[in-house]
């Protein structure tokens, strides 16, 4: 029978809420039970064949032939090929485009270097650091410039934040729910521990003039991206980054200087960032007008949405995944918000008619990926998995149909509703849509447009 | 001890600024000539500022862009797989389809003259200069109805062209932090 029986726990005992959702804190009680069921299996196997051959036998070949030597800089065991970044780019230009982060293939919290997604307006400059000035100009008592050399002499602070590009997510807009790998249509999205020069340092440096009221940040990659930032958030919180999870940041996330505003849209924190101009309005560039606006049913458009409003999202299980028979499983997932912290992060397994209070991981960051896990028996009938985020600010994330009902669909940016994974009877699981929506199913046009 | 610590602080920060400011570092930075900065700024603003001397025609405009436009945004502006539609729309801003162009989206016409000037085209952004841009801008606007065949743009014309949907933007950032 199941897992669960075989630990001889009561499963109902357990239950918190409704199709086999079981106590947050049961791996943590029975955990080693659990563990001890596994060990007792195998040493009964090795017991069983005990002879010399068997024994050789019983240690693979690595364990005779000396392995590898030193490496310089350490890349992922070749068993791992499989997890990588999905780029979709502009076949016209293809440093235009994104690449979604495989979150579903990954665990805790912090995103390594080379996982982090990308989104590039026409690809990835190589940068000399020695050739490459920082600028700050404009309402300011003294235009300055700064070298990558002046800057790594500044004293640095470190913040693990999570970034997400304004359109992770987007197909969410889409009348048929997309059948990608949850991390290739949500992976937009990252979490990295980045260090850098507090941004108010630099500016009590130039002095602000009196009528500062924004700043221009723009980037040194052949788009020249320019985005617009209001002072109070440059200096809050922040910040120029020149390293990420504890290395110089990679080119294709900034090298060698990034603008990093914890928990506001990914496109604002600028990469390969060359200059900063103090001003007292937005310049209104193509980048927070024509794009990373939101249109609304009524004709109108969000504009200067700036704070990521809390989401989360269930890694495993996930779409394309097989559960391979009713049995004890752990339900993992992300939780993150640009508003502070996440407070709490509940899960269905019965379509959201129920919910129980799924264990977040320690220690639970401002602005950074909250890890949650649940504990859930599969009794092998379809199941529909959701997760809810809720922050300190007591903003819990919303229902698709609430967020359609509110923004309509045509926003493309800041999607943030509840996702839902079907499990079948077949353990398949899949994404879908809530009955309710009652979406009309005779149109495959998609969102609006690309990542143009 | 701590306070006296503090009031210490306060007063050599009081001496140098005068006001009360953001802390300072190391005090690293390097002056930099107005001319440098001048060549470095290229943000072009609503109202004008930043634009630069010159100027461009619809025709002129017409001409570059069938040479380095065409292949991304297609012919007058439609779009293309792979470019924004930038002029053409059909379906209104409310209706199942909305299209996004800069005659029915865009709020100001200077964004145009910024980010062709910036990063157009993909494949050598900053080739076109001045004169160019302003061409290429104006045939954009003309494409769009927004100026006439024989308008010339320049620092004063472009920022006077209005925009349809200039008032179709709301604030969310000035509406949270007014409350």
């Amino acid at each position: 029978m199941t897992n669960g029986r075989k630990s001889g726990l009561s499963l109902q005992e357990h239950q918190v809420a409704g199709n086999g959702l079981l106590d947050r804190r049961l791996f943590l009680k029975k955990g080693l039970q659990f563990g001890a069921i596994s060990t007792i299996a195998s040493s009964t196997a090795l017991a069983a064949t005990n002879s010399e051959t068997k024994i050789k036998s019983a240690h693979p070949p690595w364990m005779h032939v000396p392995g590898k030597p030193f490496s310089t800089y350490g890349m992922p065991s070749s068993f791992e090929g499989n997890v990588v970044r999905f780029p979709t780019q502009n076949e016209a230009v293809p440093g235009n485009g994104v690449s979604w982060t495989p979150l579903h293939l990954m665990e805790g919290t912090i995103t390594p270097n080379g996982l982090h997604y990308e989104r590039h307006h026409n690809g990835v400059p190589q940068i000399d650091p020695k050739k490459h000035r920082l600028l700050i100009h404009g309402l300011v008592k003294q235009d300055l410039t700064f070298s990558i050399d002046d800057l790594l002499r500044y004293p640095m602070h470190s913040k693990i934040c999570f970034i997400e590009c304004g359109g992770n997510s987007n197909a969410g807009w889409n009348k048929q729910p997309s059948q990608s790998e949850a991390g290739y249509f949500n992976g937009l999205a990252s979490c990295s521990e980045w260090t850098g020069v507090p941004l108010s340092v630099l500016l009590g440096e130039v002095g602000l003039r009196k009528k500062a009221k924004w700043l221009v940040a723009e980037g040194a990659d052949a788009f020249a991206m320019q985005m617009s930032i209001p002072i109070e958030k440059a200096l809050d919180d922040a910040f120029l980054a020149l390293y990420q999870n504890g290395e110089r940041i990679r080119p294709e996330n900034g090298y060698p200087l990034r603008l990093i505003v914890p928990g506001w849209e990914g496109v604002l924190n600028v990469k390969w960032l060359r200059r900063l101009k103090v001003t007292n309005r937005p310049v209104m560039a193509r980048n927070e007008t024509s794009r990373y606006t939101e249109l609304q049913p009524s004709g109108k458009a969000r504009m200067f949405t700036f704070p990521i409003e809390a989401k989360s999202l269930i890694t495993s299980p996930s779409a394309h995944m097989v559960l391979k028979e009713p049995s004890l499983y752990q339900i993992t997932g992300l939780a993150w918000t640009g508003r502070g912290k996440i407070s709490k992060v509940e899960v269905s397994a019965d379509g959201g008619e129920t919910w129980a209070e799924a264990e977040l991981q320690e220690p639970v960051l401002d602005r950074a990926f909250t890890r949650f896990r649940l504990p859930w028996h599969w009794n092998g009938k379809p199941a529909v998995l959701k997760s809810r985020a809720i922050d300190e600010t007591g903003y819990v994330q919303p229902e698709r149909t609430e967020l359609v009902k509110q923004r309509g669909r045509h926003g493309f940016f800041h999607y943030n509703a509840i996702t839902n994974w079907h499990v079948d009877s077949d353990g398949f699981v899949s994404h879908v849509y809530d009955k309710n929506e009652n979406e009309t199913t005779d149109s495959d046009i998609s969102i609006d447009s690309g990542w143009d | 001890m701590k306070r006296q610590i503090l009031i210490s602080v306060l007063i050599a920060v009081g001496i140098n600024h005068l006001s009360a400011e953001p802390p300072h570092g190391p005090g690293l930075g390097h002056a930099i000539s107005p001319e440098e900065i001048a060549a470095w700024d290229i943000s072009v603003f609503p109202d004008g500022e930043g634009l630069p001397k010159g100027e461009g025609n619809v025709k002129d405009g017409k001409a570059l862009y069938k040479n380095k436009c065409i292949a991304c945004h297609g012919e007058n502006g439609l779009g293309t797989a792979t470019g924004d539609q930038l002029a053409g729309a059909q379906m209104g801003l409310t209706s199942e389809y909305p299209e996004k162009t800069i005659g029915s989206y865009w709020p100001y016409a200077t964004t145009v003259f910024d980010v062709v000037r910036r990063s157009m085209p993909m494949t050598a952004p900053g080739s076109l200069n001045d004169n160019e841009v302003y061409a290429v801008t104006a045939y954009l606007l003309f494409l769009n109805n927004l100026i006439g065949e024989d308008d010339v743009m320049d620092a004063v014309t472009l920022p006077k062209v209005k925009m349809p949907n200039e008032d179709g933007f709301i604030n969310v950032y000035e509406e949270e932090t007014s409350k």
